[in-house]
């Protein structure tokens, strides 16, 4: 991979990481209202994944999809406002954090309900292969999505109809409180992919190149008609469930298994990697961040400046009008 | 009395069921170690354990859909969806299955089966976490609903739906979970189909459910300082729901508004107001009124969201132009 490829996929992780501490943050003041899912300590598998992809390309995200959205080219700044409840917000202050979506950027949604994206994605291949435009659509989901109907309903039609999909399975080993071991008797679940005939792998979802790698072969080989896949990549997340669970998370899982995770944190590795390879500078990265945070808290003042809706404007938009 | 909060009326009355008879269980999502998305009390699971407190996978249709296998064969299930937005994802069992069992196998089963769910909304959740489908269930014969607004409601309601040999939605609030009110230390039932009259008044009935009857309560509060003095019911069941008490308060007031947190069209109002019309026409002395949220997506911005479900403010002047006053 050449350099120039390297650090985009380390400014990626690098935007993401920095957006949701900064929503954190905003959460924990109560200038952003409503439930944030963070992504924080999972940045390398919407990076890796994203990377792989146009921006016609089509992705269906889950209630934990900021990562996704930056990833596939969402701005801060309209982000932010959606998630101030603004009308310069990429839904106008309708959606929040769980209903970000912008359709210029393929983004077709993220989705408070866990599954709701994969026919939706599904159906985004289907599409594809009905217009024959060479697209790619990409779902992504968590390990808590792969006990539901929708799953197999989804792989399976995907499957026999040949759809350009790619199916991202973000294994964080918890749905909510409930680790997989309880849930699955086989944990792994890329494992599935033979019970519908179709290519898949297991990836580290720490390790930034693995999940590019895996998902470039995938990405290629939906574009060329050879069908659908499925990546399950493991990893973690750092924080609760959502801003506020606190230390409820302690009921589920231990301090120590949150720590460990902590060491192998994806961006920190990375970072490790390009510095020893000559691959970037540590001033280089410091100088990124520092834009980053730069153009990060401008989105915030943009949040802030922007109009809130007009009560009224609740009633406009549900149909178009004929 | 001792005050309890509904959240803990809940548990304490499950708990009740569990003690008293073993084919009592519960399932759903986060129920165990965690102690369920909202309550942050694992109470149930510390004293029952896995067995008879079962946390699934992200499993809708199979959390209903065992539910039911198991109460058809001899247990008394209580299962939990987290959030009624998400009973659609269980609803093929729900309606073509639990509903329809007793009956269309010529009344040959039992189906002693409760499900709880609770309604969202006030607090920025958005169009799939908001909503309020009680009408929806009201809508389809063999299921019980159940809607209560208070810690001593969700208690006694409870408890005789775990005893029913029928299925029962019972929709919480989650606004509400964390209400305190008066809950006696003895036990006690509450039947279905009785509604509670909270306040009485002569000017107008106003019908409300969950969160939208402390809603009322307060503007009913200041709208007494007005001179005005409307009359509060609950029905506490929409199935069966209880008309009588409905249409003696609107045989002594002339007038009925009905308030709910659902959209307008086709909500449990449109029922209320159908029965009035149907069977109270005489008594009335002015149109039927419904207020309920507009019939869009609750949208996420919370000034938008205010504006979407009815307030206070608008259930006054609601009440006010009503009355002409
Ligand atoms: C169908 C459905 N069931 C339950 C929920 C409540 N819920 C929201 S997120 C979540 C856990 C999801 O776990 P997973 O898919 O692993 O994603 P993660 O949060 O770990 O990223 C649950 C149970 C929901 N939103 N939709
Ligand atoms: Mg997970």
């Amino acid at each position: 991979m050449d350099s120039k490829k390297l650090i985009e996929l380390l400014e990626t992780m690098l935007r993401i990481r920095h957006f949701e501490e900064e929503v954190g943050d905003l959460a924990a003041r109560r200038k952003i209202l409503g439930s944030v899912h963070l992504y924080i300590g999972e940045e390398a598998v919407a990076a890796g994944v994203c990377a792989n992809l146009r921006q016609n390309d089509f992705i269906t995200s889950t209630h934990r999809g900021h990562g996704h959205c930056i990833a596939k080219g969402g701005e801060f700044r309209f982000m932010m406002a959606e998630l101030f409840g603004k009308t310069t917000g990429y839904c106008q202050g309708k959606g929040g954090s769980q209903h970000i979506a912008n359709f210029d950027l393929g983004i077709l949604g993220a989705n408070g309900i866990v599954g709701g994206g994969m026919p939706i994605a599904s159906g985004a291949g289907l599409s594809i292969k009905m217009r024959d435009t060479n697209q790619v659509a990409v779902c992504f989901f968590g390990d808590g999505c792969c006990n539901n109907g929708v799953f197999h309903e989804s792989l399976n039609l995907a499957s026999v109809w040949n759809l350009p999909v790619v199916y991202v399975c973000e294994n964080n080993q918890y749905a909510l409180s409930v680790p997989v071991k309880q849930s699955s008797l086989i944990q792994d679940y890329y494992l599935r992919k033979d019970a519908y005939g179709i290519r898949g792998c297991k990836v580290d979802g720490n390790d930034v190149i693995a999940v590019y790698e895996a998902s470039k072969e995938a990405v290629e080989r939906a574009r060329k008609g050879e069908g659908p896949s499925l990546i399950e990549c493991k990893t973690y997340r750092w924080r609760g469930h959502y801003e506020g669970e606190f230390d409820r998370h302690y009921t589920y899982r231990t301090k120590k298994e949150i720590e460990e995770w902590i060491e192998k944190c994806p961006i920190a590795q990375f970072k490790g990697y390009l510095i020893e390879n000559n691959i970037i500078t540590q001033e280089k990265i410091d100088q990124l961040e520092k834009e980053i945070q730069r153009e990060l808290l401008e989105a915030v003042a943009f949040a802030e400046d922007s109009p809130a809706p007009k009560p009224e404007d609740a009633l406009a938009g549900l149909f178009e009008n004929e | 009395m001792r005050e309890i909060s509904y959240a803990d009326a809940v548990v304490e009355a499950i708990e009740e069921e569990m003690d008293k008879n073993e084919e009592v269980f519960v399932i759903g999502e986060d129920i165990g170690r965690y102690g369920g998305a909202y309550f942050a009390n694992p109470k149930l699971w510390n004293k029952f354990g896995d067995e008879r407190v079962r946390d699934t996978p992200i499993s809708e249709s199979a959390i209903v859909g065992f539910a039911l296998g198991a109460a058809i064969t001899g247990m008394r299930p209580v299962a939990e969806i987290m959030f009624c937005d998400i009973m659609t994802v269980a609803m093929d069992q729900i309606v073509n299955q639990v509903a329809k069992m007793r009956y269309m196998f010529g009344g040959n089963v039992k189906v002693p089966l409760v499900i709880r769910t609770p309604i969202g909304g006030f607090h920025n959740s958005a169009a799939q976490h908001s909503q309020s489908l009680e009408s929806w269930f009201a809508h389809v014969p063999g299921l019980k609903v159940v809607m209560p607004s208070s810690p001593y409601a969700a208690k006694g309601l409870l408890k005789t739906a775990i005893r029913s040999n029928n299925p029962v939605i019972f929709f919480e609030h989650i606004q509400l979970y964390r209400q305190k009110g008066p809950v006696p230390e003895e036990e006690y039932y509450i039947p279905f189909g009785e509604a509670n009259i909270l306040r009485e008044g002569k000017d107008l009935t106003v019908v409300a459910s969950a969160v939208m009857v402390h809603r009322v309560m307060n503007v009913a509060n200041k709208l007494e300082k007005k001179g005005i003095q409307i009359e509060v019911i609950d029905p506490q069941t929409l199935c069966p729901f209880d008309k009588e008490t409905i249409l003696s308060s609107v045989k002594k007031t002339g007038r009925l508004l009905v308030v709910h947190q659902a959209c307008k069209t086709c909500g449990f109002g449109a029922e209320i107001a159908a029965i009035v019309a149907e069977e109270g026409f005489d008594y009335l002395i002015d149109s039927i009124q419904r207020l309920g949220a507009y019939d869009i997506p609750v949208p996420f911005a919370s000034n938008l969201e205010d504006y979407t479900i009815p307030n206070e403010q608008r259930i006054f002047s609601a009440i006010t132009e009503f009355l002409g006053k």
